[in-house]
């Protein structure tokens, strides 16, 4: 047995009485923890290899197992944190960069978990959600500053040509994840769920598999600096285009998708060979500047002759103000911004934990910017990063964001137990891996099914936290900032947020 | 439908949009051919065009940036003068042929198709060129390229011949094939390996390296109506990656 510096972090137990040595769970642990020995007749368990992902547990018929995590003693240091010193004796021994999967893990407090929502109480009236209609429908995309109307034989008729829009049930989409990053059978389930719940699905920066060709109404494809898998068809049959400059779990940092985790399907889709590495560089080399990006919208706009909306994606950072203004001037029609606990399928931990803006506070000086400059109706709104719950949406609606898109939520949602091991290409619930053995596990329909659930749970929610506000449609509650209060933040960002403190009326 | 018809299209003063219209409707036409005259700027020629049958556009004046970005089509584009940036931008089918020079940024991870440059070439050219399966991307520059040429090369072939330079005028800038994974690039002169990225490095051709370029420069001489057979008898070299996982050993798991 390999020899390992740092005792593990959990231990399985097995539970001897109730074991019936069926195996099933050294079949299902995706990461090679558990084996039969037969001259013990027993399971054993290498705990080093175990992260936590339950589905052994899950899968045992008898409930035999147990996962704990491994308490150590290790001497108390306030400044030492035991993580910090295991991380230094990984990276004594390999000289690499620690690779993470998933969104943000440090100690950073939610701005999300400090504000609250307003209700009516008998000067104005509720709504019951129930017995009245609730309107959720959102359009994105570019809005004209005015509207001018023609009568033709008594009739009004719009005059002003609207710019291309995306139509929301709910103001709720998938996050872009390529195939790569996660595997087909749950693509499948997200473009499926999509089209189920009148939202949509993003493919990220991995091409689209003919498998989802079907869905393309119901999917936004992506352009990022690699350019993997985008050619015209790619383009044409979308519902939308995205322009990936950057990502909350690693903000300037380019993407390697390992060649190991370039089989046929993945090649084939981003239209590399096999076993390759898919490099995206860091920036686009053809992107230095605000014009520059201008001229890639316009190149894919022309490319599909207006007929669908360019969206931009960027990582909330310092300057995420002025940079969403540069990019709606630059003739994009949505924006995009990705808080700094956005998730990934693998990034540099130390880039995912400490780099970036939480997206609470971007979204509240990226309204407030295009407000100021006259650009507000030019652009809709996405923001992401940790959309945790409908309140975490809701709240981010009235910080001023047009919709919410969600990645770790969706994969909890088919089973993913956050374990942060997407990188390995080892996930036992088949979310993240590309090996047929692990990824059959996903059913799509089923996936798809507990997808439209949640996005249906939530849209309810939403629906209730309205009638509770006193409005009757998402559009009154957009940037509507005076309906929220800060519990527990400090003065400045209150100001920085545009949000009273709890205690003060209108 | 006359498929052998050639449409003439005054292009001055009008916008890339109505510029790009016309072509598009001549083409729908069944146009064999398109000659597009005063071209003076117009951004995105052909952009993301796709015709099933092979066509011709000749431009005469200057075309803008994005060039046949994104184009898929047997589209031969041939520019009688100099190009500006971004030609070939994520294109995955067609041949573009400028006789003079072009801007940077060219070919940008394109896919298929080829780009031949009569002039020389600026800087970023080839960034990200791949191949896949039966399509490779191919460049070729007849004069000199800077800085970046070839960066994350993951596929395809370039090539730069170094023709019409002035004494002591270097073929290529710094910085280049770094990060290179992929494909192959011959340049016509040995050089400082100092100026190479560290994922590649410089081997001598084989037999099956020199047909291909030998064919490669036969083409290019025909498509610039030229005779460039000399070029065959004179020394190349070839870039070629180490390793097509130049990152695989950065990461601790």
């Amino acid at each position: 047995m390999k020899l390992y510096e740092t005792p593990p972090e959990f231990r399985v137990k097995i539970d001897k009485d109730l074991c019936t040595r069926c195996k099933r769970c050294n079949m299902q642990c995706g990461f090679g923890v558990l084996s039969y020995d037969a001259k013990e007749d027993k399971i054993v368990a290498d705990h080093h290899k175990c992260v936590a992902c339950h589905r052994c547990m899950v899968y045992c018929p008898q409930s035999a197992i147990t996962i704990e995590r491994n308490t150590h003693a290790y001497q108390d240091s306030g400044a030492w944190p035991v993580y910090l010193r295991e991380r230094v004796y990984k990276q004594a021994a390999t000289g690499g960069v620690l690779l993470t999967g998933m969104g943000n893990a440090a100690q950073y407090e939610s701005i999300f978990d400090h504000l609250v929502l307003d209700a009516c109480q008998v000067t104005n009236p509720s709504i019951d959600p129930l017995r009245e209609p609730m309107e959720l429908r959102t359009f994105l995309g570019s809005k004209p500053s005015s509207l001018q109307f023609e009568t033709e034989k008594g009739e009004y008729a719009l005059k002003t040509e609207v710019p291309p829009q995306i139509r929301l049930e709910t103001p709720i989409m998938f996050s872009p994840m390529s195939l790569g990053a996660i595997s087909l059978p749950v693509q499948k389930s997200l473009a499926m769920a999509a089209e189920m719940s009148g939202t949509y699905m993003n493919t990220g920066e991995g091409g689209l598999h003919k498998d989802l060709y079907p869905y393309a109404r119901n999917i936004i494809v992506q352009v990022a600096s690699g350019r993997f898998g985008v050619y015209d068809e790619y383009l044409k049959a979308a519902a939308g285009i995205e322009i990936k400059i950057g990502q909350g779990a690693k903000p300037g940092i380019g993407g390697h998708l390992p060649g190991e985790k370039v089989d046929d399907q993945v090649a084939a889709t981003r239209m590399i060979p096999p076993g390759t590495d898919a490099l995206s560089p860091a920036p686009h080399h053809d992107i230095y500047s605000i014009e520059d990006l201008r001229q890639l919208i316009f190149a894919l706009k022309e490319a599909v002759e207006y007929s669908k909306p360019i969206s931009v994606k960027i990582a909330a950072v310092h300057n995420v103000a002025a940079i969403a203004c540069g990019i709606a001037r630059a003739g994009a029609d949505i924006i995009y911004i990705d808080g700094f606990r956005g998730s990934t399928g693998a990034a540099p931990t130390i880039i995912r934990d400490n780099v970036g803006i939480p997206i609470e506070i971007a979204i509240a000086v990226v309204d407030e910017r295009l407000r100021r400059e006259g650009l507000r109706n030019s652009v809709s709104l996405i923001a992401a990063g940790s959309i945790r719950s409908s309140a975490d949406a809701a709240k981010a609606i009235a910080l001023g964001a047009d919709a919410v898109a969600i990645g770790t939520a969706a994969l909890i949602a088919v089973g993913c137990r956050v374990c942060m091991k997407c990188y390995t290409g080892n996930c036992s619930w088949g979310i993240t891996s590309q090996r047929p053995e692990l990824y059959r596990r996903i059913d799509p329909r089923e996936g798809a099914v507990r997808l439209a659930n949640l996005l249906r749970a939530w849209g309810h929610e939403i629906k209730e936290i309205l009638g509770a506000v006193g409005v009757n449609s998402i559009e009154s509650l957009r940037g509507s900032r005076e309906r929220l209060r800060g519990v527990g933040l400090d003065r400045e960002t209150l100001d920085i947020i545009g949000v009273k403190p709890a205690g003060v009326g209108y | 439908m006359d498929t052998t018809a050639i449409e003439l299209i005054d292009a001055q003063g009008v916008s890339f949009r109505e510029l790009n219209n016309r072509i598009r409707q001549a083409l729908a036409r069944g146009v064999s051919s398109v000659r597009l005259a005063n071209v003076n700027g117009q951004r995105y020629i052909c952009c993301g065009f796709s015709v099933d049958r092979p066509v011709e556009v000749e431009i005469r004046g200057i075309p803008g940036n994005d060039l046949a970005a994104f184009m898929n089509a047997p589209i031969t584009i041939r520019v009688r003068g100099n190009a500006q940036d971004g030609v070939a931008n994520t294109m995955n089918d067609g041949k573009i042929l400028i006789h003079g020079n072009a801007g940077d940024v060219l070919g940008y991870s394109m896919r298929g198709g080829r780009l031949f440059i009569r002039g020389n070439a600026g800087y970023r050219v080839g960034i990200h060129v791949k191949a896949y399966k039966d399509r490779a991307a191919t460049i070729v520059v007849g004069g000199t390229a800077q800085d970046f040429f070839g960066e994350y090369m993951a596929g395809g072939v370039m090539a730069i011949l170094g023709l019409g330079r002035k004494e002591g005028e270097p073929i290529i800038g710094n910085f280049l094939a770094t990060g290179m994974h992929g494909g192959k690039i011959y340049i016509r002169e040995h050089i400082d390996p100092r100026i190479l990225g560290k994922e590649v490095s410089i081997f001598e051709l084989d037999d099956s390296d020199w047909a291909e370029l030998k064919a490669l420069i036969d083409e290019f001489a025909a498509d610039f109506s030229e005779d460039l057979s000399a070029l065959k008898k004179e020394e190349f070299i070839k870039l070629e990656p180490v390793s097509a996982r130049p990152y695989g050993r950065l990461y601790a798991y």
